[in-house]
C-alpha cells in the first residue's frame, strides 16, 4: 500500500497544493506508484483516487492521456529513442532500427530476458545531441545523448550485469 | 557573442552553485524589487524593456503581468518548462546550468503580481531537472530568499515543481494549467485568459522559463541597457537552438536580428558534405518550411522580419534541412508528431491531423496519385483557423508552405513513384 509505505513522501505532495485542491497531486502520486512497481497497478489507481477524494476512472483517464504513464508491465528498462524530425536527420532512425536489430525485437517490444523494452518516443530536448535517448525505470529517468548502436549495447550489457536474475 | 544576459555560466564556472550566483550579483534584483519598487512599478520596467515571451508568441511579458486581474485573489505564476517543440533545448540548459537566475526571475515575477505561490510546470521528462531544482529551492529556503517576510518585508513566496508526463499539448498556457489542476492537459476555450481566470479559476501569469531568466538582468542593468541588445521591436538576446543538418547544432544566445547564415555558418559551421541548405524551420516542427534562398539566409532573425518569409521566428528552434533531404519526408515526420500529440478535445485537429498522417502515409509510401497531393492540401486549409489551440494551426505550417514551396518533390513522388532515392527518400 502506497499510504503506509510512502506517508511522508504523500503528505510533501499534498502540501504542494491548495488543500482544497487535492486533485492537483494526481500526477506526483502515480510516478510515486509507477516507480514501486514500473507501471500504476489497479490497486494503486483506487488507492490515489482514494487520497485525492475523486474517481477511480478519473485517475485512470490521467494514466490514458499522458504518456510516460503505464497501464500494463513492461521491461524492466524503458529505452526511449526519439526519431522525430531534428534527431532523424542526425540518424535516429538508422539508430533505432540497428539497436533493435542487434536487440532482436521490433520497436516496442521486449528482449526475452524481461530487461529491456526499446521505444520510439516523440521529442525529448535533446535534438542537437542525437542520437539520444531516455531510460525510464523505477531508478528514475536518465538521458543518453551523442549515442551509437555500440555504445547502447554496452549500456545494456551493464544493465544485465546489475541484474542477474532477470 | 561578447555579453551573455542567460548563459552566463558559459563564462562563469559553478554558476548553479548558490555561493557563486551570488558572488556575481545573484539575487540582488529580487531583494532591490522588494525591498525599493512597487510592484506596479517592476511592471513598468519590464514594459520599457521591451522584453517579449520567448516561448513562441511574443508577446509582451510587461503587459502581460500587468493584465492579472487586481479584483480576484490569490494570483500565481506558472513558469512553463514543458519545453516539447521538436528542435527546442533551451530551457534545459538555463535549468541545468543556470537554475537560480530562472528561479530569480521566478520569483520577481511573482513578487510583481503578488503572487504568494508559484509553479514550474516541467515536461515528465526532465525528472532529473526537477529533483535539481527541489535542491535549489530548499537552499533558497535556507538562505532566506524563499518563505517568509523576504529581506524583512511582509512579502512571503514559495515555489514548487509539479512534473508532467509527457504531453506536448502542455506547453499551451491553459492546457497546462489544467494539468497542473490534475485533469487531463486540455486546452480551455479562450477568452477569459489566464491574466483573468488561470490555476484554480485565479489571476494567473504563465511565462516561458527564457522569459523570465531574463528578469534579473533586466532589473538589475535596467531597460536601456537591455534595450542596447537585439532590435528595436525585438531587444535583447536569444537563445537559437540549432538543429539539423549542421557542423556544430547548440544552443547560441545572440542577439535578435542575428541573421540565419550568421547562425548556421558562422555559428553552425555549415552544412556537412558541403550540402545546400534546402530549407528552415526557424520554428521547430511547427514551423512553416522557409526556401533557403540567400535573401533568406540574410534575413534577420527576429519578429518583425522572419513573417516576411512566410514563417515565424517562434521559439526560435531553428532546424536545418539540407538538399539530400526530400520534403515529404519532413511533413512525415512532422504530421506523426501531431497526430501523436493532438489531445483529442476539437474536432478539426483531432480528425485532421489523423488524416493529414494517412496521406502522407501513402504518399511517403508511393501509393499515392496527385489527387492525394491535392487532398491532403485540403484537409490542411479546412484545419485552418477551426481549432481551439494553435497546435492544430502548427500541425498545418509545414504542409501548406511544404506543398506550395516545394512541389517538385511531391510531384516527383506522385509521378515517379519511387523516383530518385534520394537519402531520407
Amino acid at each position: 500500500m502506497l499510504a503506509e509505505k510512502y506517508t511522508d513522501e504523500i503528505v510533501t505532495i499534498l502540501n504542494k497544493y491548495p488543500p482544497d485542491q487535492k486533485r492537483s497531486a494526481v500526477m506526483p502520486l502515480l510516478y510515486l506508484a509507477q516507480r514501486e512497481q514500473g507501471y500504476v497497478t489497479r490497486q494503486s489507481l483506487n488507492e490515489i483516487a482514494a487520497i485525492l477524494e475523486i474517481t477511480p476512472t478519473e485517475v485512470a483517464s490521467i494514466v490514458g492521456f499522458y504518456s510516460l504513464y503505464y497501464d500494463q508491465p513492461g521491461g524492466k528498462y524503458r529505452f526511449q529513442v526519439c526519431n522525430d524530425l531534428p534527431c532523424a536527420l542526425r540518424g535516429a532512425d538508422e539508430f533505432l532500427e540497428k539497436l533493435c536489430e542487434n536487440l532482436g525485437i521490433k520497436v516496442g517490444e521486449t528482449t526475452s530476458d524481461g530487461l529491456v523494452t526499446v521505444e520510439a518516443v516523440m521529442c525529448l530536448a535533446g535534438c542537437d545531441r542525437a542520437p539520444m535517448f531516455q531510460v525510464q525505470s523505477g531508478e528514475g529517468l536518465a538521458y543518453y545523448e551523442n549515442q551509437t548502436v555500440e555504445s547502447t549495447l554496452q549500456l545494456i550489457d551493464d544493465l544485465k550485469k546489475r541484474n542477474p536474475q532477470s | 557573442m561578447s555579453e551573455y544576459i542567460l548563459l552566463r555560466h558559459r563564462t562563469i564556472p559553478d554558476l548553479n552553485q548558490l555561493e557563486v550566483y551570488r558572488q556575481h550579483d545573484g539575487f540582488e534584483a529580487f531583494r532591490k524589487v522588494v525591498t525599493t519598487l512597487q510592484p506596479d512599478e517592476v511592471i513598468e520596467l519590464v514594459k520599457a524593456s521591451g522584453l517579449r515571451g520567448r516561448g513562441g508568441a511574443g508577446f509582451p511579458t510587461g503587459l502581460k503581468w500587468a493584465f492579472t486581474d487586481k479584483k480576484a485573489w490569490p494570483h500565481y505564476v506558472v513558469a512553463n518548462a514543458d519545453e516539447s517543440e521538436p528542435g527546442t533545448f533551451k530551457d534545459r540548459e538555463i535549468m541545468e546550468k543556470n537554475p537560480y537566475q530562472f528561479l530569480e526571475g521566478v520569483a520577481i515575477a511573482a513578487y510583481a503580481v503578488q503572487a504568494k505561490a508559484a509553479y514550474i510546470y516541467l515536461r515528465g521528462e526532465f525528472w532529473h531537472i526537477a529533483a535539481g531544482l527541489d535542491q535549489k529551492i530548499a537552499e533558497m529556503e535556507a538562505a532566506g530568499l524563499l518563505g517568509e517576510k523576504l529581506f524583512d518585508s511582509d512579502y512571503r513566496l514559495r515555489i514548487y515543481t509539479h512534473l508532467g508526463a509527457g504531453a506536448y499539448i502542455c506547453g499551451e498556457e491553459t492546457a497546462m494549467l489544467e494539468s497542473l489542476e490534475g485533469k487531463l492537459g486540455q486546452p480551455r476555450l479562450r477568452p477569459p485568459f489566464p491574466p483573468s481566470f488561470g490555476l484554480y479559476g485565479k489571476p494567473t501569469v504563465v511565462n516561458n522559463v527564457e522569459t523570465l531568466s531574463n528578469v534579473p538582468m533586466i532589473i538589475q542593468k535596467g531597460a536601456q541597457w537591455y534595450r542596447s541588445f537585439g532590435t528595436e521591436k525585438s531587444p535583447g538576446t536569444k537563445i537559437f537552438c540549432l538543429s539539423g543538418r549542421v557542423y556544430r547544432p547548440g544552443n547560441y544566445e545572440l542577439p535578435l536580428g542575428t541573421t540565419f547564415r550568421d547562425l548556421i555558418y558562422t555559428h553552425g559551421g555549415g552544412v556537412p558534405g558541403d550540402h545546400k541548405v534546402k530549407a528552415i524551420m526557424a520554428a521547430g516542427a511547427s514551423s512553416s518550411l522557409i526556401v533557403a534562398t540567400e535573401e533568406a539566409l540574410d534575413t534577420p532573425m527576429d519578429y518583425e522580419s522572419v513573417p516576411r518569409l512566410g514563417a515565424q521566428l517562434g521559439s526560435a528552434s531553428v532546424i536545418v534541412i539540407d538538399d539530400t533531404v526530400n520534403i515529404d519526408w519532413v511533413l512525415y515526420k512532422t504530421l506523426h508528431f501531431f497526430s501523436h500529440e493532438s489531445c483529442g478535445k476539437c474536432t478539426p485537429c483531432r480528425e485532421g491531423t489523423f488524416w493529414m498522417r494517412h496521406i502522407i502515409d501513402r504518399i511517403h509510401s508511393d501509393q499515392s496519385s496527385a489527387e492525394d497531393v491535392q487532398l491532403l492540401g485540403d484537409v490542411a486549409s479546412q484545419i485552418k483557423g477551426k481549432c481551439l489551440c494553435a497546435l492544430g494551426e502548427f500541425s498545418i505550417e509545414a504542409v501548406l508552405s511544404g506543398l506550395e514551396r516545394f512541389d517538385g518533390d511531391f510531384n516527383a513522388r506522385v509521378t515517379n513513384g519511387r523516383g530518385e532515392e534520394l537519402a531520407h527518400g
